[in-house]
């Protein structure tokens, strides 16, 4: 099974280091195939950027993804562009706090800045608050997994911070379940 | 055997670990997206090896500080994208002249100019074999994964070396920032080549000789055999000659040791291709995209496979030909407007169809642009 995540926002915002530390969760500690891409303008901060992680038991040809299985969106316009690359149940994830007008009531809205912001202090490990959520939501990673690699590629004086802020999005992402219109 | 240990690796940084294992110990380069990590890298990784990094003023004195280091004994690269390499191609031109060995990376990114410089292209075909002026004869390689992007180093350092010729590693921007989960081989597995250095006394010397192989040993600067370096076509000795004959014999030993080699050179994958009744031909990120176009058309019974040239120059005319006689058409995907399908065009007889697919927005090809063209012919 082919599994494609894309996380995209603007420049600054963290994605591509939560694309790789989900990559390396997932590939190196869970032992499954992962690709791990890119694309970015060229400014520093603002701008687009996306980062896309393709996990399969199998060998990764195509390093794209296209047809989405996950899909977060830390800002409007990645969420107006991307929407429609979603399947069917392709999950939805959005940053609350910035994206307004979500596209369906089947998305996980979660205000990850905000949280970042108001229980931390740090608007900077918002991307981390969403990659717990997104583990919590999508089970396609083990928590240990992802918490040893979110360890290895943050600077270590912010490590309790990081912990801080995993714990806060996997309690979010289960919040959020409830409201999820059942499928069908 | 050694325990194999996996880690999360991009292309750019395999192509350090390539360029160390290679014996690579001095890099000069100027930071450019989507090379930039290379010379990152670079900056960590030679002071533990005892090797030099040097960040330059530009890309002109980053290839001539790479020709001095090579010079001096020391394998050497330096890494760009199409504005430095642009730059770099006066100096490279001086390196095919003298026989310096050294590796110049080039990840494509979308030009003319500064053009897109975070967006993938394959733009530089052509320029890599002809970027810089005169008749000279040049190795390239392009890997497709970051596994290849070790290997491919290793091997790139290896032909500069054995052959005394610069060695252009192409790739695009999504093979250099991709990331995948990848085990390096260990060093003790690489067959690492040295160039051959004098054995003769100093005197006896004749620093641009003919041999059998057509390359001559090699002497470091500072190993006390004096002999002249220039751009000027040189005789054996090295010194400016503008006699015909001397000229002739120079020009065709460059190519005559390249010709030789080609057997050994060439590198190419075949995938799918036993039964193929279409080929696909592509490189780098795009021969991804045409590996899984070829399993999906498969999955509804046409016959696709995937010829992928790993040596990109001097061009695989013998696979390439004997491809076009076994396939009743050939698709061309590359993200520019069709430099290495000129190059098939060029060697096809008749044998094949030759479609080409062309992407020159910034953007991969996928796998169902490549499927929409099979269906002109299958």
């Amino acid at each position: 099974m082919r599994y494609e995540a894309r996380l995209s926002g603007s420049g600054g915002q963290g994605l591509i280091l939560i694309g790789i530390i989900l990559a390396e969760a997932v590939g190196i500690y869970d032992g499954k195939n992962v690709v791990q891409t890119q694309s970015y303008g060229p400014e520093a901060r603002g701008g687009a950027s996306k980062s896309e992680v393709i996990i399969s038991d199998e060998t990764i040809y195509y390093p794209k993804a296209t047809h989405l299985d996950l899909l977060l969106c830390m800002n409007q316009k990645s969420c107006d562009e991307y929407y429609l690359d979603l399947k069917k149940d392709g999950i939805l994830i959005v940053d609350s706090s910035l994206v307004h007008q979500v596209p369906t009531n089947k998305a996980y809205q979660i205000p990850f800045t905000r949280l970042a912001k108001e229980e931390l202090g740090k608007a900077f490990v918002a991307n981390i608050i969403a990659i717990g959520a997104i583990a919590e939501i999508s089970k396609i990673v083990k928590e240990s997994s992802l918490t040893e690699a979110v360890l290895k590629r943050v600077p270590p004086w912010s490590a309790d911070l990081n912990k801080k802020a995993l714990k806060i999005g996997m309690e979010e992402g289960k919040k959020a379940e409830a409201f999820i219109p059942s499928k069908g | 055997m050694a325990k194999m240990t996996y880690r999360l690796l991009q292309g750019n940084e395999a192509i350090v670990e390539g360029a160390i294992a290679a014996g690579c110990r001095f890099f000069a380069g100027y930071p450019i997206t989507p090379a930039t990590e290379i010379a990152e890298g670079m900056s960590v990784r030679l002071p533990m090896v005892d090797g030099t990094f040097v960040q330059m003023e530009d890309e002109i004195g980053s290839m001539g500080a790479i020709i001095g280091a090579s010079l001096a004994g020391v394998k050497s690269m330096t890494a760009t994208s199409g504005p430095g390499f642009s730059l770099m191609q006066e100096n490279i031109g001086f390196a095919c002249i003298a026989e310096v060995p050294c590796v110049v990376a080039d990840i494509m990114r979308g030009g003319p100019s500064t053009g897109l410089p975070t967006n993938p292209a394959q733009s530089d075909i052509m320029q890599t074999r002809w970027g810089t002026h005169g008749d000279h004869p040049i190795i390239v390689l392009s890997p497709h994964s970051v596994e290849e992007c070790f290997t491919v180093t290793v091997k790139a350092f290896n032909l500069s070396e054995r052959y005394r010729v610069p060695v252009i590693l192409a790739t695009d921007e999504v093979v250099a920032h991709m990331r995948e989960k990848v085990a390096l081989p260990p060093r003790e597995s690489l067959e690492i080549i040295d160039r051959l250095r004098p054995t003769v006394p100093p005197d006896w010397y004749i620093p641009f000789e003919d041999n059998s192989m057509g390359v001559p040993p090699m002497s470091a600067f500072g190993d006390g055999y004096r002999y002249h370096v220039t751009g000027l076509v040189h005789d054996v000795r090295g010194f400016p000659t503008s006699r015909p004959d001397e000229v002739d014999t120079l020009i065709r030993r460059l190519h005559r040791k390249i010709d030789k080699g080609l057997g050994y050179i060439q590198e190419g994958e075949y995938f799918l291709m036993d039964d193929a009744e279409v080929a696909i031909i592509a490189y780098s990120s795009v021969a991804r995209s045409a590996k899984q176009a070829a399993i999906m058309a498969r999955e509804d019974g046409k016959k696709v496979g995937v010829f992928r040239p790993i040596t990109l120059w001097p061009f695989m005319r013998k696979d390439v030909e004997e491809i076009l006689k076994n396939v009743r058409a050939v698709i061309i995907p590359e993200m520019n407007m069709g430099q290495y399908s000129r190059e098939v065009k060029r060697v096809d007889q008749g044998y094949a169809r030759i479609i080409t697919l062309n992407r020159v927005d910034g953007q991969v090809i996928t796998p169902d642009d490549i499927l929409r063209k099979l269906k002109e012919v299958y």
